[in-house]
């Protein structure tokens, strides 16, 4: 499956969350690695997306949306940093 | 990018039985009531305006190319955006169904004018409607600014830090929130050195084609390189071909002098010149991508 960048994802999150998700760096659980989750890859199918680490594939985070409930998990993800500016 | 096929999911796509069934919103295209002001603090450099939903009325609608659309738009209470930002469009059907796409922005600045410039998918779900079916006065939802990663921001007149050359790469459509850059460059009257190398199918299918050359004529700090993979104009000094390795070593500002990197078009043409770049010693970090799926 082809897989677009953490960038797509912005709109999505941004209906959830009060800052840009995709400009925060995340650390990967998989690996360690720290990176904005632009930059993460993103798998999109009917079932949902997956976000997975650009470094190591593992899985940072899934989104479901089913009619008025969605479902945010951030399983791969230690710690999010945030600007606060 | 102009249009990301990907963002469809599966079911979306089996959802709707033909491709003209979806129309802009009529509910969601009214405006909200004004939300009291906001506290006035000065936004951090770094800030990019908060993303909301908004209407957008289509003020104009050009042809961009023989398969694209540019679409200039009047978006109610858009709080501007950066360069390389996109947004989000949302149409939906008289049952309720909806389809949302995301589209680089190829304009930058404070004002609420937006201009889009949408490449048709043949089988795509909103593209279509968006390219061929769109009228002036029609009503679209836009959710944006969105994404505050994929921007480039002019130099500052005070600021002390010196600026770092810039490479824009574009693969056909992705040259739209590239343009963003280097109209923003222009505007600003930045004299750090920009260059742009657009890969595009033949002369014809060149994006904000006058425009380009109209920057690059008009200012020593910006440089743009064609790259042409289908057809050659009269006299072109190469023969059509895809960019290799050593062309975009050819084509690039050098590792050496640590440019920062915009990379957008389809997965393929982002995973194949990205790789090349940190072949050709280029930091990753200074490496930044926009894939929108496609071939």
């Amino acid at each position: 499956m082809q897989h677009l960048d953490g960038n797509a994802v912005a709109g999505q999150l941004a209906d959830y969350f009060s800052f840009d998700v995709t400009a925060a760096t995340a650390r990967c659980n998989g690996c360690g690695s720290i990176a904005e989750f632009a930059r993460a890859m993103v798998y999109r199918s009917g079932a949902g997306t997956v976000v997975r680490c650009g470094s190591c594939d593992q899985v940072l985070a899934t989104i479901v949306e089913a009619g008025d409930r969605a479902w945010i998990g951030f399983s791969g993800v230690s710690a999010i940093e945030v600007r606060r500016g | 990018m102009s249009d990301r096929p990907s963002l469809s999911t599966d079911a979306a796509a089996r959802a709707v039985p033909g491709g003209g069934a979806l129309t802009p919103a009529a509910t969601g295209a009214t405006a909200a009531p004004a939300a009291p002001a906001a506290p006035a603090a000065p936004p951090a450099r770094s800030a990019v305006p908060r993303a909301a939903w908004h209407s957008a009325a289509v003020v104009a609608v050009t042809r961009e190319t023989p398969t694209a659309a540019r679409l200039e738009l009047e978006v109610d209470g858009w709080p501007g955006n950066a360069a390389g930002q996109h947004l989000d469009v949302r149409l939906t059907a008289p049952d309720g169904y909806t389809a949302t796409r995301s589209y680089s922005i190829a304009s930058s600045g404070p004002g609420s004018r937006v201009v889009l410039a949408v490449d048709k998918l043949p089988d795509g779900e909103v593209s279509p409607f968006l390219v061929d079916e769109l009228r002036t006065g029609d009503l679209l939802e836009v959710h944006g600014p969105l994404g505050a990663f994929f921007v480039w921001r002019p130099v500052e007149e005070r600021s002390l830090a010196p600026a770092r050359p810039v490479q824009l790469i574009a693969g056909g459509s992705g040259v739209v929130p590239l343009f963003a850059m280097a109209r923003a460059h222009a505007d600003a009257e930045d004299l750090t050195p920009l260059r742009m190398l657009y890969s595009v199918r033949t002369p014809d299918d060149v994006y904000f084609a006058d425009e380009l050359m109209a920057l690059a004529e008009a200012s020593d700090a910006f440089r743009l390189d064609l790259v042409y993979t289908r057809r050659i104009p009269a006299a072109w000094p190469t023969p059509p071909g895809r960019i290799m390795r050593e062309a975009l070593a050819a084509a690039v500002i050098p590792a050496a002098e640590r440019p920062l990197v915009y990379v957008c078009g389809s997965t393929g043409f982002v995973e194949r010149v990205a790789s090349w770049l940190i072949e050709l010693g280029h930091d990753a970090g200074s490496i930044r991508t926009e894939r929108f799926g496609g071939t």
